[in-house]
């Protein structure tokens, strides 16, 4: 059974969170993520759980870590000054292989930054962000839903994977209302933690650590690591194509953009542009493949971001120089409209073909 | 012939390792404490320790219970966590005063505050340890170290912290206790406040800590006998022993 609901992004996590077994949840004001504190600290106590808001991000992300490692599916969110000051909990997760959701609801930056939406934490999400040698998984929804159905996922590939799952979404996500289909599903029944701490009755103490004496062992810890990060770049990655079967131009975005960069498409599409979108929905691991393999069929790419210009890099890497990659963004918190992303789009598509059959405006009605 | 009677030996909640603490250096000591307590009270198999980055960052290797390795600071925080998602665990943090009183002060200062149900051992060297003999919050006025070489001058360095005072004026705590171990009769005194602070949990009263003075013959450049006279002489006057915040009812929660 499912039910047909009107849910802001922010509310919409928060219920997914606790119906995928979320039971502990610890937090600290910032917008524009409160929603997601402000429904927890009302629903924990129905289904038992706890809510906490810690004294600062620092402490939150420490809560997480210590429930974490007690066997409970936990999570935290904040927004991009808070989730700096979480990297050194996440780095310290990673390192230990503790299963956790962080929630970035990403605000302009740097610094205090402005409140409004912005994409300007993409290389801190998807490097690693804190210290050391690591990765988080990184998912984006691109509409309420998403940011529910997302959530579900997230919880399963962190204690699959035993590490931190972020999920990169913004404030326009986080704010707005859509219509969801919640799943009547709630998970109680988890896969057994054996190496949780939760009291070493009748066994060997267990022990949640990052800390390595020796460089070997060091070493030995990092590289078991990375063939983790091997195995979710071979099983995890998510992508959507969108009207990509005879594109000539690819619009590469996430997220809130996304959304925008499909208005942008349909408007090509109505103006005899042969448009596409590539939507990555996990961005580490980044849909790599899929963009290469599709580089071969079109003939340039545009990569739309709310920051000055980060996933663009990913995209180059992945297009391998096999065709142009062109970058577009706003940032600061202001959003590119589907009309600037078509005039981006058709000064590129000009470029190109400028020369060969003169100009790309004769092929537009 | 009558079985022999058992005496002395190991507590079970200690494992039969070597430590890799200096000569005359007290962790070991306060680690035995901890461990004898937590056999007399039976909750090994219930116990989870925090070991945070500090001298003792290896006592995951030691104590004979689950343990957690913590960010520098931040273990009461991840105790928060535990005990909070583990309502019927044990759980104490082993902090040093660099963890406790400088980089995890506002860690600490919350938990207590909230009156979390955790035990928390303190273990105050007036010293950086681990990093080789910096100043620490409670290093002494006068007292050097490798980054107050000429001793730490207040006007430069402010006061050293008194913390258990600190966090005895917050309603959550409900026992703060300092102690020493420099001789056998502060070091069975000692393990009395332990054991309280273990029971102030067992009891679900709250937020329990008891602060060792504890020294640290390899930083301080002196022997270990000279350093434990150190203790005595110039720690405990300006880190005045005992209970600082004694329980209202022994094993009552307060109303
Ligand atoms: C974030 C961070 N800052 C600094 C350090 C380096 N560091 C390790 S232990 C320590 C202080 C140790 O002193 P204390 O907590 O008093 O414990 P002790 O070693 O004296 O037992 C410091 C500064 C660190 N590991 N992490």
């Amino acid at each position: 059974m499912e039910e047909r609901l009107l849910m802001k992004g922010n509310e919409a996590l928060a219920e997914a969170a606790i119906r995928a077994g979320c039971r502990c949840f610890f937090g600290y004001p910032i917008t524009p993520q409160n929603e997601i504190p402000e429904y927890m600290a009302k629903r924990m106590p129905q289904v038992g759980g706890v809510f906490l808001q810690a004294e600062s991000e620092v402490s939150a992300i420490n809560m997480v870590y210590g429930a974490a490692g007690a066997g409970v599916r936990a999570m935290t969110s904040s927004s991009s000054p808070g989730i700096s000051l979480k990297q050194e909990g996440i780095s310290y997760m990673a390192g230990a292989e503790l299963p956790c959701v962080v929630v970035n609801v990403m605000r302009a930056g740097p610094g205090l930054g402005g409140i409004q939406a912005a994409q300007g934490d993409y290389f801190q999400a998807t490097k690693g962000g804190g210290h050391g040698d690591y990765y988080t998984l990184v998912l984006a929804p691109g509409s309420v839903q998403e940011m529910m159905d997302l959530t579900f996922d997230a919880f399963d590939l962190a204690d699959k994977y035993r590490n931190p799952v972020l999920i990169l979404c913004d404030a326009i996500l986080g704010q707005m209302m859509e219509p969801v289909e919640l799943k009547d599903e709630f998970i109680t029944q988890l896969q057994p933690k054996p190496w949780a701490t939760v009291g070493a009755k009748g066994r060997e103490p267990n022990v949640i650590n990052s800390f390595y004496v020796s460089a070997e062992e060091q070493e030995e810890h990092n590289i078991k690591l990375f063939t983790k990060y091997q195995r979710m770049r071979n099983e995890e990655v998510r992508v959507e194509t969108w009207r990509m079967e005879d594109a000539e131009i690819a619009l590469v975005a996430y997220g809130t953009v996304s959304r925008i960069a499909k208005a942008a498409v349909e408007l090509m599409r109505q103006e005899g542009i042969k448009a596409g979108l590539i939507r990555p929905i996990t961005l580490f691991p980044f849909p790599e493949k899929t963009i290469h393999d599709l580089a071969f069929n079109v003939k340039a790419f545009s990569v739309i971001e709310m920051s000055m210009g980060q996933l663009v890099e990913d995209v180059r890497l992945a297009v391998k120089g096999v065709a142009p990659v062109k970058f577009y963004g706003t940032t600061g918190g202001r959003l590119p409209t589907p009309e600037s992303i078509f005039q981006k789009a058709y000064e590129l598509m000009n470029e190109l073909t400028r020369g060969e059959n003169g100009c790309y405006e004769k092929i537009i009605r | 012939m009558a079985a022999m009677k058992r005496l002395f030996g190991r507590p079970e909640a200690l494992r039969d390792v070597p430590t890799h603490y200096c000569p005359g250096c007290p962790h070991g000591i306060v680690h035995r404490l901890i461990a004898e307590v937590i056999d007399e009270l039976e909750i090994r198999e219930k116990t989870i320790g925090i070991a945070p980055v500090g001298c003792a960052v290896l006592a995951y290797n030691y104590f004979n219970c689950d343990m957690q390795e913590a960010a520098h600071g931040r273990a009461s925080a991840v105790a928060t966590g535990i005990k909070r998602a583990l309502p019927d665990s044990i759980v104490f943090s082993y902090q040093g005063d660099g963890d406790l009183a400088s980089i995890g002060t506002a860690e600490i200062v919350h938990a207590a505050a909230r009156g979390e149900n955790i035990t928390v051992i303190f273990i105050n060297n007036a010293i950086y340890g681990m990093t080789g003999g910096q100043m620490a919050p409670t290093t002494l006025v006068g007292q050097r170290t490798t980054t107050c070489p000429d001793g730490r001058d207040p006007r430069l360095a402010g006061f050293p912290i008194r913390i258990s005072e600190m966090l005895a004026t917050l309603d959550g705590a409900v026992y703060i206790a300092r102690a020493s171990v420099h001789n056998i009769s502060h070091l069975l005194k000692a393990k009395r406040c332990i054991k309280t602070a273990f029971q102030v949990q067992l009891n679900g009263e709250g937020f329990a800590m008891v602060e060792v003075l504890c020294a640290c013959p390899t930083n301080w450049g002196l022997s270990a006998p000279e350093a434990m006279k150190w203790v005595e002489k110039n720690m405990i006057p300006y880190y005045p022993l005992w209970e600082i915040k004694p329980l209202l009812k022994e094993g009552v929660v307060r109303d």
